[in-house]
């Protein structure tokens, strides 16, 4: 017989000597000091924080107006007394334009990756947790939008929509829908699959309450890493809608649009022609290099 | 809300608490055409029993011969695709029986992988305090009773309530397994397996933790394990099962002290000794059981019986009484036309 060794009893186990143990830090906590001690996630958050507040305190910084233009003055270099970035082809501030356009371009990028996130992990989420034919119905969806380029699909639909912020808006969103939805899927397929989901489901919690308790917190995560690293794809595709005239239109400062108006002084003066594409190029690697960050801090084993 | 209070006796004690009538359940391999399903995998195949209140039931087997599948029949985790349940005299799911929530409030189960029962993000008392806040028991009462489930499995409240799952050794999260399946005050706890995966000490003590919850909520328990001795130790009727039916099942002492079906008596002498005089030399079966998806006709166990004959491939053997325990094995069938048979 196996079991017959008195001298393991339950004392053993019952009764541990009151240890001080250290303070439990919740999965949170633990992620964020992770990030702390990341100096690369550090240094993009800084440099993200420093664009946004600029851009949203833009009215307030004393800068010139973004939409004054000057015959006169028209593509001033870099370090123009007066105008720190030059003037740009109408002789309109640079500095100005690019802090202003910051606005737009920002908020381009993020509403539609917001809006998609909703949208698309509600669809995943759901389509990962019912398995079967709901499943089936959802991600075939997402297979037809996924059969054209992204780039193609965003062109495509604002060109047949119109130009404007709001269509633009809109494509972008139904670009990023099903990339989502398809790692959002796949993330809640997985977790679907782990025992705790099978006894929350043999304790007889409804749906919506394991669903909550029990799936959000370990699909969110993930999720959300995923869409910070689409952000900057967004900047970039609607800084490109509107190099193509598809997006914002003139004299709103953005910085898509800024390089398409600037791209026929690239003989007479390409430092400032490259401006708006150094800001965009800076903004979505910052975000690149803070989802990856995000990732390695949430890597944490449990 | 009085569903969280313990459940009273209602048939008396003579009444099964549990019965299970020709459960099925197939697996559809998609494979075909547009998914079309064109195999399946018999994990289950018209299987029946019933527990007494108050009993140990253990159920062995080797791998993938539907242990498993069948605990989670028995809580509804997977939908039958044929068969009945009757807990304590209340058919399950039928109009005038009792709702899939009532069961899963009155059998309760025990996961054999500690870490994944458990949710990584939520604390032990989160964890445990779920299933009451689930059915309606307030915030503050469902953390007072998972605190004294905690101290009930030996777990320290105040050392362990706000840890996480990683912070805890495999013996302590399985405790708070065991916890989490005492939250709403089964009556019958079905443990899958439930010890397997901890070493040796800490099986010992978890078992002889089980043995005391048994004794202290009045429960009974469905024991499904691969490790013989454990059930000997643990159990008041073995069952054993084969290719997803049962082929023998009986009291302790007669399925350990006189096992009828050779599937059995293969099972019980490849038990490792402790005494080298007793060391079997030799494996008394060999290979793999047959695919699941295309069982032997007959008797599943027949292409790997010693005494298979003609009889054992044309006719299934029903589970027939032999006084102490029940076989399904042709040699035990009186006029099967086996050979040896009585």
């Amino acid at each position: 017989m196996a079991i017959q060794s008195p001298s393991l009893d339950m004392t053993t186990a019952a009764a541990p000597a009151p240890v001080a143990r250290p303070a439990t830090r919740s999965y949170w906590q633990q992620v964020g000091r992770r990030l702390r001690r990341d100096p690369v996630t550090l240094v993009c958050g800084g440099i993200l924080l420093l664009i946004v507040l600029a851009a949203l305190g833009a009215p307030w910084l004393g800068l010139a107006d973004p939409y004054k233009t000057s015959m006169l003055r028209r593509l001033y270099p870099i370090g123009s007394p007066n105008f720190p970035l030059g003037t740009d082809e109408l002789g309109r501030d640079m500095l100005s334009r690019l802090i202003y356009g910051g606005r737009l371009s920002l908020f381009m990028g993020v509403t539609p990756v917001i809006c998609a996130l909703l949208i698309g992990g509600a669809l995943g989420i759901t389509a990962g947790f019912m398995g079967g034919r709901v499943n089936m119905l959802i991600m075939r969806i997402m297979d037809v939008f996924y059969a054209f380029p992204s780039v193609l699909l965003a062109i495509s639909l604002s060109g047949a929509m119109g130009a404007g912020a709001e269509n633009t808006l809109l494509a972008l969103t139904l670009v990023f829908i099903p990339p989502i939805c398809r790692v959002s899927e796949s993330v809640t397929t997985q977790v679907r699959g782990f025992d705790f989901v099978d006894a929350a489901r043999a304790s007889g919690a409804g749906t919506l309450t394991i669903v909550r308790v029990h799936v959000l917190g370990n699909v969110l995560g993930p999720i959300l890493v995923y869409a910070t690293s689409l952000i900057s794809v967004a900047i970039i595709l609607a800084a490109g809608l509107s190099f193509l005239g598809l997006g914002v239109k003139p004299p709103e400062p953005e910085w898509g649009l800024m390089l398409n108006t600037l791209r026929q002084a690239i003989y007479v003066n390409p430092l400032l022609a490259a401006l708006p594409g150094v800001m965009i190029f800076i903004t979505s690697i910052c975000f690149n290099l803070m989802s990856d960050g995000l990732r390695a801090a949430m890597d944490v084993k449990a | 809300m009085d569903s969280v209070l313990p459940v009273t006796d209602r048939g008396g004690p003579v009444q099964p608490l549990l019965l299970a009538k020709g459960l099925r359940k197939h697996f559809p391999i998609p494979g075909g055409l547009l998914g079309r399903t064109t195999k399946v995998v018999r994990a289950v195949d018209d299987l029946s029993l019933s527990v007494a209140k108050g009993e140990t039931l253990g159920v062995v087997g080797e791998s993938g011969c539907g242990k498993s599948t069948v605990a989670r029949l028995l809580m509804r985790l997977i939908r039958p695709d044929k068969g009945t349940m009757v807990l304590d005299g209340d058919p399950v799911d039928e109009p005038h029986g009792i709702t899939l929530n009532e069961l899963r409030r009155q059998v309760q189960m025990v996961f054999q992988d500690s870490y994944a029962s458990l949710n990584p993000r939520l604390t032990i008392v989160e964890t445990l305090a779920f299933a009451p806040r689930a059915h309606g028991l307030a915030g503050a009462e469902a953390k007072a009773r998972s605190r004294d489930l905690l101290a009930k499995v030996g777990l320290d409240p105040n050392n362990f309530a706000d840890r996480y799952p990683h912070e805890l050794s495999g013996g302590q999260r399985q405790r708070v397994n065991i916890a989490r399946a005492l939250a709403l005050r089964p009556r019958l706890v079905i443990l899958d397996e439930a010890v397997s995966a901890l070493d040796k000490s800490v099986e010992a003590q978890v078992l002889n933790m089980l043995v005391d919850l048994k004794e202290e909520f009045g429960l009974t328990y469905i024991f499904i394990s691969h490790d013989l001795n454990v059930v000997q130790y643990l159990s008041d009727r073995v069952m054993v099962m084969y290719l997803g039916k049962i082929v023998e099942i009986g009291a302790v002492e007669a399925i350990y002290g006189d096992p009828q079906h050779p599937y059995t008596r293969a099972l019980l002498s490849a038990r490792p000794s402790m005494d080298p005089r007793r060391r079997t030399r030799e494996a008394p079966i060999q290979g793999d059981p047959p695919n699941p998806i295309d069982p032997p006709s007959g008797c599943r166990f027949r292409t790997r019986c010693p005494f298979a004959e003609d009889v054992c491939g044309k006719a299934e053997p029903l589970l027939t009484d032999t006084g102490a325990q029940e076989v399904a094995c042709h040699m035990r069938i009186r006029g099967s036309g086996h050979t040896r048979a009585p």
